[in-house]
């Protein structure tokens, strides 16, 4: 029995800075390893070796150093941070840091994943084309998601984000076939009572039974969150890939999540960038959003939708700029639509979903999808830029072409982004409410819709026809 | 005698190992009991600072380290077409079979197959004498590629023995008796450190534009055979469209795209669209061409820092058999982020935003390995590199340092712009902010398909500047105040972003536009304005000009293949026109 079996537990602390424990005269440590924190009162608090020397390490801890002294205990585990994983997961509600809140006992499994995971070989990836109809008209006709996709929400406190993600939960099918999405929930310092909203939809539509919900939520020891949407990821992961199902992983919120990130970085004292983030923000960002994707001979598929409060409405803040260079798009959520009452306040304008092109189209959606899509981009454009113009000049000063693309997005925000929270539209539906839209304008202005689709869709020739 | 050390700690991707003897600085080792790839980046006496290629999770210090003596290179030979590859050079494809879908540590792959045959034909004969750079033989790699062997630099001799034949890459083809007398074996691949570029005889001006069939480039911005460009935008601009897009259509015979800490399922769509598309000149499949580095955001940093060096080097040995080569870097701020991360991690002090200080140095190093050059080898040929490099400034600043050092050391500068994007105009390349340097080589190009092509740029220009400035007193007192002069240079300006300028990168015929096609495009519309021009002065108003029909007809005619429906538009332009003129009595 080596020394590690038999529970050796070094008392060398010599200092704690933050989250961090400096750790002397250790041996035989790996990096990366798991240790276990002791405390007097015989808590034990998770942690992991950030840099190791021969006789030194440094640890982060999981949990709260606050009340700690140098009397901790510090047990090194000689193991990578692991989940057990099966498929009795499902179902099943746990904390931050995987320990149940169900009130039903731990997990038990042979079968143990890391959960930094392995990276998905780019030459084994199968391209993202299923076409997933959330039936959400501003999601569904003009930032499509696709299975496999990394589509994230950035949005700000106070907007129905939440609303928003349950909904895509809910309603998330591919035309055509029964399958469901299996989800799995990861909360990241939300509070309480956001949590107990995602838990309540879930379990009205039945979708509990199908979930996998891991809380880490606002009054939780914030390094906990470092784990978390890593614990998320290789439960989607193993569901996925071992087991075939169609994932649909909502990590919230990531901004908590990357400030648990700073704070181990600013207590290492290392050099930061941009709103002290440290530098590898991106890396580490990447790290979690890439473990998304489908597989060349897997039946299953992760579907990644992080949201992310952007801190003062910014969209430049380093979160979202990492996030949006990640991710395979964005759907953008503002205060402004909100407050005139438009659910869900979408802007599409800066919204964009780059793997939109391989999932629409004849045979996936329709065949004048991309076309539409591009024109209500144009026209939308046109509206808004001539609502900007409308406060200097005011309405009389616009020209008639100005003032029916001013009529045009007054519609659109109305009509095609606004829906109800529980209105579930097919993607038939939602292309017809774009083309009743672009009918207010005169049929030359729609240069980027090719002309055979006009003939076949505009209601002017559908009527005649 | 392999130098032999011990780890003494691992702080990440950098690791600190004691050696007996002091190693050399730029070697591969490998480390710890996995024996994982890394390169020795600093000496402290016998302690080296190692950048460890993979992830070192469960490593312990006391583990061993063993110095290969070599440094990093790339191993180059017939195998590399269509092949991807990791940063260091390991095939993913070759992986992927041998340990499944998901990357592991410590597998050792040679980055050239080496069971494979390949059919070698030799172009020279016994007693030949022959120096570094010369061809000796040749391989038909894919049906459409023809590989060059070549004597690698530096050697140089007799060709004692050659014969045609199956060879694997690594078995002699023949055997070259040097100048010294010594014998050496001759093989269809050699190695080359990454690092260094690789040697050429001299330096040619640029005098070829890349013809991309992208517009917007072509005609406005173009970048030259041998050049260097850079295209920066915030996320969601479409820098990754734009470099596929000129891969795919590019006239270049070889084209090596590098996926630097960007996307899996970019390179996924790259592996699987690729292989479908086929070059519009030689009919020949794209991947046949393309050579593909995949070190993407989650794969180690350390690797992500190699990668693009073993891009441009991989590019060098292609243009060292007489090709022109096209290298996409994307993106090259999360290979400055990876020199960054290996930086903070050396604890060396910063300069800006936690940039290393030599930043700007290892930039200027990359682009300065583009050119077009005179190669080595007796008889002439000559070969290029073209380095197009995508820059991702965070928040979409270009005032950051990734962004300001690259615009030094390049000659061509494509500014993508959020707003256009936002209105889905892509290319969202802005007109106002981006540059060429290469104007004058282009235009001498361009004389063949229209004489007058720089006065035909420079006005289309002008009357997008122009319409620039008129739509900022537009936003103040509206479009129906402007006098209808202006009122029609903002139509021009429109007809040239819609019918121009906006390229569909997923429409069958606009997302390649050949040059005829462009200059053609381009001098309708301009036709367009000299020919209403005169009727705008004459009192007609911009209204009735607006509504004519040919006018959304002009903007569409990009979608036609060929070019006689350009000239079709044109007479119809002219009928319209004349008969407005006509109703207005004006001649």
């Amino acid at each position: 029995m080596s020394l590690r079996e038999a529970g050796l537990v070094y008392k060398t602390v010599r200092e704690i800075r933050g989250p961090l424990l400096f750790v002397e005269k250790v041996r035989d440590v790996a990096y990366d390893e798991v240790v276990r924190v002791i405390t007097p009162d015989g808590e034990e608090v998770l942690g992991s070796v950030l840099d190791v020397s021969r006789d030194y390490a440094l640890i982060q801890v999981y949990g709260e150093t606050g009340g700690m002294d140098l009397n901790v205990g510090v047990h090194f585990t000689g193991e990578t941070l692991k989940i057990p994983v099966s498929d009795e997961l499902i179902g099943r509600i746990f904390s931050g840091s995987m320990k149940p809140l169900d009130g039903m006992p731990p997990p038990i499994s042979t079968d143990e994943r890391d959960i930094h995971g392995g990276v998905i070989n780019p030459a084994a990836r199968a391209v993202p084309s299923e076409f997933i109809q959330t039936g959400v008209s501003a999601i569904d006709g003009m930032n499509s998601l696709v299975r496999g996709q990394k589509l994230p929400i950035f949005s700000e406190s106070g907007l129905p984000h939440n609303q928003l993600a349950a909904q895509i939960a809910r309603q998330a099918t591919i035309p055509g076939r029964e399958e469901e999405f299996a989800i799995v929930f990861a909360a990241m310092g939300i509070k309480h009572e956001e949590a107990e909203f995602f838990r309540r939809e879930f379990e009205k539509t039945g979708a509990l039974n199908r979930s996998v919900m891991i809380l880490n939520l606002a009054d939780d020891p914030p390094i906990e969150r470092l784990i978390t949407p890593r614990i998320a990821q290789t439960v989607a992961e193993y569901l996925a890939f071992d087991l075939d199902m169609h994932i649909l992983v909502i990590l919230t919120d990531m901004t908590n999540y990357a400030e648990a990130l700073r704070s181990i970085s600013i207590a290492r004292e290392e050099i930061p960038t941009r709103k002290g983030y440290p530098g590898y923000l991106y890396s580490d960002l990447a790290t979690i959003y890439e473990r998304a994707g489908k597989i060349k001979g897997k039946k299953g598929s992760v579907t990644l939708m992080p949201i992310l409060t952007m801190p003062g409405g910014d969209i430049t803040h380093p979160v979202p700029d990492l996030t949006g260079y990640i991710t395979e798009g964005q759907l953008i959520l503002q205060r402004d639509l909100f407050l005139r009452g438009i659910y869900p306040p979408m802007n599409v304008l800066p919204s964009l979903s780059r793997l939109m092109k391989d999932g629409i189209g004849e045979g996936r959606t329709r065949k004048d999808h991309a076309d539409v899509s591009n024109q209500l981009y144009m026209a939308y454009a046109e509206g808004t830029r001539a609502r900007g113009l409308v406060r200097i000049v005011g309405v009389v000063g616009l020209s008639e072409r100005e003032r029916r693309y001013l009529e045009f997005a007054d519609r659109f925000e109305r009509e095609f982004v606004n829906q109800g929270i529980y209105e579930n539209r097919t993607i038939e539906q939602t292309l017809d409410i774009a083309w009743d839209l672009l009918s207010m304008l005169p049929e030359e202005e729609l240069i980027r819709i090719r002309r055979e689709y006009i003939k076949e869709f505009h209601p002017k020739y559908r009527r005649a026809g | 005698m392999a130098l032999k050390g011990v780890i003494e700690r691992i702080n990440g991707s950098l690791v600190v190992a004691r050696f007996e003897e002091e190693p050399r600085i730029g070697d591969l080792v490998e480390v710890g009991k996995l024996g994982l790839m890394g390169e020795i980046v600093r000496l402290s006496g016998r302690n080296a600072f190692i950048q460890c290629y993979e992830v070192t999770s469960g490593m312990k210090p006391g583990e061993p380290v063993i110095d290969t003596g070599t440094p990093l290179v790339a191993e180059l030979g017939p195998g590399l077409m269509g092949n991807i590859f990791d940063g260091v050079e390991r095939s993913e494809l070759e992986m992927w079979r041998m340990v499944g879908p998901f990357i592991k540590r410590g597998v050792r792959i040679a980055p050239l197959n080496r069971d494979k045959k390949w059919y070698f034909e030799p172009k020279v004969e016994k007693g030949e004498k022959v120096v570094g750079g010369d061809i000796i033989g040749v391989v038909q790699e894919t049906e459409y590629f023809q590989h060059r062997i070549l004597i690698p630099p530096h050697l140089k001799g007799e060709i004692v023995e050659i014969e045609g034949g199956e060879y694997t890459v690594n078995e002699p083809i023949g055997t070259l008796k040097t100048d010294e007398g010594e014998e050496v074996e001759l093989k269809m691949m050699h190695t080359w450190p990454v690092r260094m570029p690789r040697p050429y005889k001299e330096r040619l001006p640029l005098t070829i534009p890349l013809i991309t069939g992208q517009r917007v480039i072509d005609t406005f911005f173009p970048v030259a055979k041998g050049g260097a460009a850079a295209i920066p935008g915030g996320f969601g601009t479409g820098k990754t469209v734009t470099l596929q897009q000129i891969s795919k259509w590019a006239d270049a015979d070889v084209i090596i795209y590098i996926g630097c800490g960007e996307r899996g399922n970019e390179m996924a769509d790259v592996v699987t669209h690729f292989p479908e598309l086929t070059d519009p000149r030689t009919g020949r499949k794209l991947i046949e061409r393309t050579v593909i580095v995949a070190n993407v955001s989650n794969m180690p940093v350390s690797a992500r820092e190699a990668s693009i060096y073993l891009g441009v080097t991989l590019a060098e040995y292609f243009r060292d058999q007489g090709y022109d080569v096209a290298v996409m870097a994307d993106s090259t701020s999360r290979w400055a982020e990876a020199m960054r991360d290996l930086s903070g991690r050396l604890e060396e002090i910063p300069a800006e935003r936690g940039f290393p200080a030599y930043l700007a140095d290892r930039i200027a190093g990359i682009y300065e390995r583009a050119g077009r050059v005179v190669t080595l080898g007796s008889e002439r040929r000559v070969g290029s590199v073209t380095i197009i490099g995508a820059v991702s400034p965070p928040g979409g600043d270009f005032s950051e340092p990734v962004t300001t050092h690259t615009l030094r050391f390049i000659g061509a500068f494509w500014a993508l712009d959020t707003e256009l994007a936002f209105r889905r105009h892509f290319p969202a390349i802005n007109w106002l902010r981006s540059f060429s340097r290469y104007i004058e080589v282009a235009s001498v190009w361009w004389e063949k398909y229209e004489p007058r092509w720089m006065q035909l740029r420079a006005r289309a220009l002008k009357i997008l500047e122009d319409a620039s400035e008129i739509e900022e007193t537009a936003r103040i007192i509206g479009e129906k105040a402007l006098p209808d002069e202006q009122r029609l240079t903002l139509l021009i300006a429109e007809m040239i972003r819609e019918g121009f300028l906006i390229q569909n990168a997923f429409h069958e015929v606009d997302r390649y536009c050949d040059p005829e096609k462009q200059v053609k495009l381009l001098k309708l519309i301009m036709d367009f304005h000299d020919a209403v021009e005169p009727l705008i002065r004459r009192g007609i108003p911009i209204e009735r000009i607006r509504a004519l029909k040919v006018v959304s007809e002009i903007m569409r005619v990009k979608e036609e293949k060929g070019v006689e429906p350009i000239e079709e538009m044109r007479k119809r332009m002219r009928r319209e026109v004349s008969s407005l003129a006509g109703e207005y009595g004006v001649e």
